[in-house]
């Protein structure tokens, strides 16, 4: 009885994680669009509901109407595996997330591995999908996706590498706490080249513009994502998403005080803003990030390949290499503010 | 040397991305320009080439006289034309047909027309629910000119000083 309880009341953790977070992306796509409308000087959906608000209910309900179809010649298990082994751990990886003090659902010491671990297994899914569509394009663009992922991982991890040494845990609330103090003694700051590093590396884990390549449209129609249609292509979809909340909540983690409150340290406003929950700081934090994918998708022009390629391995590795031996001696000298 | 150290200065600091992040932002707060479509309409010209009319003179009298100038201008041959002597010794059509997925709206059988009398309405909002529907007939085209004539004799006014 008592495991069954502990059984149930994991369930419950669970959905009370993953159901907001399928909302968010329903309603992060919107956002997309209006934002993106509006910096194009339009004004986005706006038909279905009040200000387009229930679009993103209207498209669910299109795509689950749709058929799945399955390519000629495809490797029929693989093809209907692949967009959920891509799904499984952009929401697995939400497990070890510090919402505010103490509210996580796991809080383990390994945090930073596990979600490096997750958010690297999320590359199979797409390798399968291109490999099980029987596409050429699907080929190419998970081949495209693939690489990228694992070059930019490598800059994500070594600036990762600096978070870690400043704040001397791999356990994520910890390094929420190493943080606290002032706004300038987040680790934006004495971090700040690893934190740009990091961040566009996250954009392009996220295979998201401008480094949106894998599905470039021009060349290879919508990359590994080609054949799929209806529900599977959907679960891509909100995989994506995912994934990209996910690392807006993490860039805001590791660089931005997680739960902080940004007024902590200054005296007047520390107190005036002492009773917003930490979470409300963290979403707030984490919607800048959300934005931040949104502006660029709608400022710069798609990357090519060899530039893409070049900026990780011969730009991000280096400056992130540097750092790390400024850190270490941020550190070893305990320099004020930051690291005594 | 002075040059390279400039341009890794100012690709390290970004700035070119942030002008563009500028730019882009001050978009997004800029007045939209889109047209609301089924509430709000952009203006139309007067010579704008919709949907088609037969006019008729005042007193009642249909204006075409069987020429058939625009059947035989129509480069889309969708202007289909029977005519026949009437009881009063005038020549008139018995048939005047105008196959609209034929039509390619270029405004010549108004061109051609000696008497004014088929015109383009700026009826631009029409659809057929049947296919045959797309074949509208001479009755079909004296009805919508009857309705519509303020208007269209409105735009004519309005266009005949440029011709």
């Amino acid at each position: 009885m008592a495991d069954l309880w502990i059984l149930v009341w994991t369930l419950i953790k669970i959905l009370c994680i993953s159901i907001p977070v399928i909302l968010g992306v329903a309603y992060f796509t919107y956002a997309e669009r209006k934002v993106i409308g509006y910096m194009q000087v339009r004004i986005g959906p706006n038909r279905v509901g009040p200000f387009g608000l229930l679009q993103p209910f209207a498209d669910v309900i299109k795509l689950l109407f749709k058929e799945t179809v399955t390519p000629s010649k495809s490797n029929k298990y693989l093809y209907i595996i692949a967009p959920c082994l891509a799904f499984a751990p952009s929401l697995a990886a939400w497990a070890v997330v510090p919402f505010s003090d103490g509210l996580v659902l796991a809080n383990i010491n390994l945090g930073v591995a596990y979600i490096l671990a997750m958010t690297s297994l999320g590359v199979y899914g797409v390798l399968i999908a291109g490999w099980a569509s029987n596409s050429k394009y699907a080929l190419l663009g998970s081949l495209r996706a693939a690489a990228q992922v694992v070059s930019y991982e490598i800059a994500m991890g070594f600036s990762l590498i600096g978070v870690l040494m400043a704040a001397g845990s791999l356990n994520l609330t910890k390094i929420v706490e190493a943080q606290s103090g002032s706004f300038l003694t987040w680790y934006w700051l004495p971090l700040l080249p690893l934190f740009v590093v990091h961040w566009i590396s996250s954009v392009a884990e996220t295979n998201r513009a401008p480094f949106d390549l894998a599905e470039g449209e021009s060349e290879i129609v919508a990359g590994f994502h080609v054949e799929y249609a209806g529900v599977t292509f959907a679960i891509f979809f909100l995989a994506e998403y995912a994934n990209m909340i996910l690392l807006s909540f993490l860039a805001a983690t590791f660089y931005l005080g997680g739960w902080l409150s940004p007024f902590q340290g200054i005296p007047l406003l520390e107190s005036a803003f002492s009773w917003v929950p930490g979470i409300v700081w963290l979403l707030v934090k984490t919607g800048f990030f959300m934005f931040l994918y949104l502006w660029f998708r709608a400022t710069f022009p798609r990357y090519r390949y060899d530039q893409l390629m070049r900026l990780g391995w011969k730009v991000f590795i280096p400056v992130t290499i540097v750092w790390i031996f400024v850190v270490a001696f941020m550190v070893k000298f305990q320099l004020y503010p930051w690291f005594n | 040397m002075l040059k390279k150290l400039k341009f890794y200065i100012k690709s390290f600091l970004l700035l070119e991305l942030f002008s563009g992040l500028k730019l882009t932002l001050k978009y997004l707060f800029r007045r939209k320009i889109t047209i609301q479509y089924p509430e709000e309409k952009t203006p139309k010209s007067p010579r704008f080439r919709g949907l088609h009319a037969l006019r008729r003179y005042p007193n009642g009298e249909e204006r075409c006289i069987a020429c058939k100038l625009c059947e035989a201008v129509c480069p889309a041959a969708a202007i289909t034309i029977d005519s026949e002597v009437r009881e009063d010794g005038t020549r008139r059509t018995n048939r005047y047909d105008i196959d609209l997925f034929k039509c390619i709206y270029c405004g010549f059988c108004e061109e051609a027309c000696p008497v004014d009398s088929i015109v383009e309405t700026n009826i631009s909002e029409f659809h057929f629910e049947d296919r045959a529907k797309r074949v509208i007939t001479k009755d079909e085209l004296l009805a919508i000119g009857d309705k519509y004539e303020a208007e269209i004799a409105k735009n004519k006014l309005a266009d005949a000083k440029y011709r």
